[in-house]
């Protein structure tokens, strides 16, 4: 047998203290926020358990209480719930579980000790609770004290920037109240001021600033501080006491506290005085000559635009004025003087036109204009003008040398133009061009039928190159008959231009526009080449036909080089024989001139081409040189037959003169072909005077090829 | 507020309550003042297991930590710490092997304060003042990337702090600045107030909140407290009620009874 027997069912004290911490876990869950999971929890209550019932066993309840109290506390059971909670499951079963062990016999000190712990762990927890509550709140307030200490020392960094930022900064930094009395300004404010920043605080903005307040920045100012608005910006201009003057550039803003109402104003200026002088020393100098002084095209453009644009604006004047040989004077005497003397020229000008609002302005090289936009009546219209005119009869003295310049001037009145600036120039340009056209040193006052005239001919000019690659021209052709017989003695082809807008435009239009723009030699091959071609067809088909065809040469035609070769191979080309070929002349474009186009006009008769002066009679009534040049036919302008018209009423020494023509040319051998041949009577007259041919609307108009083709076929079948 | 710039010193008042504070008065610490006190007793008048909502928070953020720690993670950023008091994050690292470390950050110049007094003999724990709202002025906290290594995993820790952002706030937008910010295997916690099972609750609450704290409550669905996780790999069990996150044993888990969600996510 074994003389040592096993327990007798009963628990194990250890056993029986681990059922209690079990139990007390339970209890504990959810009173506190301990860190711990619940198998740790019951090996920490086992541990206290195992503590507290060995004090009961050993009566040393009164140190093990407190230590366990205070355990339960670090261990963050600190709730009263925890508390009541320990003290149930103690009160309810702690002695249970001990009971059986040794030493645990007897009841009632058993019950005295569990009452004494009971006390103990409650009167530890109470203590232990109210230290850690002390030194929790004690914690919190140095916390909080600390963060207050934080944010003070944080926002004293702030302001300490702040005040660096104020005190320091190259803009100019001020506050206000809202009666407009200063609060503080920093030392650039005051300084650009002109004071010193004590001299500004305290004082009120009307003192400092003065009444040169601007009427615009007053509104603003008033609207900010009335809450119509937060913020404003403007440029300001202001005296300093010393009197010297600044511009500022100025925002001002409202600060509002914390509840929204406007609290004070803040305003922030930056000088930009000498920003702004540069800007207009950059203004002017763009508006202005640089020799002169005068203003500029620019600024001129400007202030006509602008003055045109005023209501109040009345009648304008504008004198557009270019000096006479200023070219000469520049290319023989060189460029300073004549610098020097556009500065004198612009000094006079000054002088003569000076007054009231009138503008002097240079547009470049010798071309000045006035503007005067307080014009009362035409004299008003056109005095800077003659003033001018009269103020350049006294001579110049540049560089020693004693100089005399003209000047044409071109007056344009806006009340005949209109108030559109370009067309004020355009017409003030035309209006000049006349003026030196008429002769210098004379002013031209606007005509519009020169603006008419200009159009058309700038719109001819600048279609007139692309007319002829695009083939835009083509010819009528007039028969001229004979007087004696009725027969075609030649036919005159006469160049058209179907310009795509206009029409058809007649040769009186664009024959001067392409002389003055070079292409009348171009213009010229083409008609002679499509009227020799055109004549050419006329012979094939009627291989015993003998007239000639007539083509137009112009001015500008004889001065080119050349004209002999373009004929020549014209010819060749079409296959007529020279004789059948009569250009046609002015007398201006044989005279005038001495001997280039005579020997030219020599080498074409010479070759046989008919040589024929056309208008005869109209213009410079030299006779003689038609014995030096080779003409064979004249052509009497129709002029000369207007009398004849109704053939009654005759004017006897028109008759003569008439006569005498015709006997005159007759006598040099030359033929006679009346133009403009309207009526019977004139015919008849002409025939009885001798006349050998004549060409107008009585025998035919200028018509198609065709028509001219019928002609011919009708002839044919006659004869 | 949203564009407050950071070198203003914000104003430390003392009398408006402050969440810190007031979730320490819920479990039943002394680490407030009358006013917090007060606000935290209103709110439990309203619903009487707030305080049990509060230790069930805490609970959560043990076992996430436990969790984490056994994981590996060494580093952990505690957004919205508050106060850490006793049975914090950097007590339930304290132990850890190879050692771990703690970086705790909120708004409250206070609780800032009372943590860095608290922290001032512990080497693995620092405390920032930090605003959740602008992540990128966070990270970018020369003291955080000293003490962080963010080449290596990191813990995010969002315990019961992205419901005090509104959504005009753009939590999620923080958040995913953060998840952004940390390296593959990194993890981001968070539990966050719902109003997916007690929404007469939630609604109470936010209520309360709007009308008497400058900071209000946003109590978020499901969905939303879900949808903070994009971009990560939840790990199991995913978005549950507080309780019921890894539940140790004899942990009290009346999920029905929760007014939070919970869960982890893992970068990849």
């Amino acid at each position: 047998m074994n003389a040592y027997p096993p327990p007798d069912g009963a628990p194990s004290p250890h056993d029986a203290v681990a059922r209690f911490a079990r139990r007390w876990a339970a209890a504990l869950g959810g009173t506190s926020d301990a860190p711990m999971s619940q198998p740790e929890l019951q090996a920490f209550l086992e541990e206290l358990s195992q503590k507290l019932a060995a004090a009961i066993r050993e009566d040393t309840v009164e140190a093990q209480a407190d230590a366990v109290a205070v355990a339960l506390i670090r261990a963050n059971f600190h709730t009263t719930a925890a508390l009541r909670r320990t003290m149930e499951v103690f009160a309810e079963g702690f002695l249970d579980e001990l009971r059986g062990e040794p030493g645990a016999d007897d009841e009632l000190k058993l019950r005295a000790r569990l009452g004494q712990l009971l006390g103990g762990v409650s009167a530890g927890f109470a203590q232990g609770l109210q230290e850690r509550t002390r030194a929790e709140q004690e914690r919190l307030q140095r916390a909080a004290l600390k963060a207050v200490r934080t944010a003070d020392r944080d926002r004293r960094t702030v302001e300490a920037r702040f005040r660096a930022v104020f005190a320091d900064a190259a803009v100019g930094i001020g506050m206000v109240d809202l009666t407009g009395r200063v609060l503080d300004v920093n030392a650039a404010f005051a300084r650009m001021l002109g004071f010193r920043p004590e001299e500004v605080r305290g004082r009120t903005v009307a003192e400092i600033i003065g009444s040169s307040a601007q009427a615009a920045t007053s509104t603003r100012y008033l609207d900010l501080l009335t809450g119509g608005r937060d913020h404003f910006r403007t440029e300001t201009a202001r005296v300093r006491p010393d009197g010297t003057r600044l511009i500022l550039d100025l925002s001002m803003s409202m600060v509002r506290d914390d509840d929204g109402n406007p609290d004070f104003v803040i305003g922030v200026a930056v000088d930009i005085t000498e920003r702004r002088q540069l800007q207009d020393q950059l203004w002017h100098e763009s508006r202005h000559d640089s020799l002169t002084g005068l203003p500029n095209r620019t600024l001129f453009a400007e202030e006509l635009a602008e003055r045109l644009t005023q209501p109040a604006c009345g009648r304008l004047g504008l004198s557009f004025l270019d000096l006479d040989g200023f070219k000469d004077i520049n290319d023989s005497l060189g460029h300073a003087v004549g610098d020097q003397l556009l500065v004198a020229v612009a000094r006079r000008l000054e002088e003569a036109v000076a007054q009231g609002d009138r503008l002097v302005a240079r547009l470049g090289g010798d071309e000045f204009v006035v503007l005067d936009d307080d014009c009362v009546g035409d004299a008003a219209v056109v005095g800077p003008a003659e003033a001018i005119l009269e103020a350049l009869q006294v001579p110049f003295i540049v560089g020693g040398r004693e100089l005399t310049i003209s000047a044409s001037i071109g007056v344009v009145d806006s009340r005949a133009v209109g108030t559109d600036p370009q067309a004020l120039m355009r017409a003030a340009d035309i209006t000049l061009y006349r003026a030196k056209a008429e002769g210098k040193s004379r002013l031209a006052r606007y005509d519009p039928r020169d603006s008419a005239r200009q159009i058309t001919q700038h719109t001819l000019a600048t279609a007139l190159p692309a007319a002829l690659t695009r083939d835009e021209f083509f010819c009528d052709y007039q028969p001229i008959v004979g007087l004696d017989d009725g027969r075609l003695r030649g036919v005159e082809a006469l160049i058209r231009w179907q310009h795509p807008q206009l029409g058809i435009v007649g040769p009186n239009q664009f024959i001067p526009v392409a002389e003055e723009t070079g292409h009348i030699a171009a213009v010229g091959r083409w008609v002679l080449s499509a009227a020799c071609r055109q004549a050419g067809r006329w012979a094939a088909q009627n291989p015993t036909l003998t007239c000639y065809i007539s083509v137009n040469v112009a001015v500008g035609q004889l001065r080119q080089p050349g004209l002999v070769d373009d004929v020549m191979q014209v010819l060749a080309a079409s296959g007529i024989p020279a004789e059948h070929l009569q250009l046609e002349l002015t007398e201006s474009a044989v005279l005038g001139d001495d001997r280039g186009p005579a020997d030219e006009l020599r080498r074409l008769a010479d070759a046989g081409v008919r040589l024929a002066i056309d208008d005869f009679g109209t213009g410079y009534a030299n006779l003689a040189y038609l014995t030096r040049l080779p003409v064979c036919q004249v052509k009497l302008a129709g002029e000369f037959l207007k009398p004849l018209r109704t053939g009654r009423s005759v004017d006897p020494k028109h008759d003569i003169v008439l006569a005498s023509i015709i006997a005159l040319a007759h006598d040099l051998g030359l033929s006679v072909t009346a133009e403009g041949v309207e009526h019977q009577a004139q015919a008849d007259r002409l025939r009885a005077l001798g006349c050998d041919a004549a060409q107008g609307w009585l025998f035919a108009r200028p018509g198609p090829a065709e028509q001219v083709g019928q002609l011919i076929a009708l002839q044919n079948r006659r004869s | 507020m949203a564009n407050r710039p950071s070198w203003v010193p914000e104003d430390v008042d003392m009398e408006v309550p402050s969440p810190a504070r007031m979730y320490d008065a819920l479990l039943g610490g002394s680490h407030n003042f009358a006013v917090d006190r007060q606000a935290a007793a209103a709110a439990t008048g309203l619903v009487p297991d707030l305080p049990a909502v509060a230790v069930s928070n805490r609970a959560f953020l043990r076992r996430v930590v436990r969790h984490l720690l056994d994981a590996g993670i060494r580093q952990f950023v505690d957004i919205g710490a508050g106060i850490p008091t006793v049975a914090n994050t950097h007590e339930l690292i304290a132990e850890a092997q190879p050692a771990a470390r703690v970086v705790y950050v909120d708004i409250d110049p206070v609780a800032v304060a009372h943590a860095q007094a608290l922290l001032a003999g512990v080497p693995d724990a620092i405390t920032l003042r930090g605003d959740l709202r602008y992540p990128e002025a966070l990270l970018a906290e020369p003291a955080l990337r000293d003490f962080i290594d963010f080449t290596q995993p990191v813990a995010i820790l969002f315990i019961a702090v992205l419901h005090l952002l509104t959504d005009a706030d753009q939590p999620a937008k923080s958040v995913a600045a953060l998840r952004d910010a940390v390296a593959p295997g990194s993890y981001l916690a968070i539990s966050h107030l719902s109003s997916a099972r007690r929404p007469q609750a939630a609604a109470q609450l936010a209520d309360h909140a709007a009308r008497q704290s400058r900071v209000p409550i946003t109590f978020r669905s499901r969905e939303e407290i879900t949808a903070f996780f994009d971009g990560l790999a939840l790990v199991e069990p995913g978005v549950v009620e507080l309780p019921a996150w890894r539940p140790d044993a004899g942990d009290p888990a009346d999920a029905a009874r929760s007014l939070g969600l919970a869960g982890l996510g893992r970068r990849l």
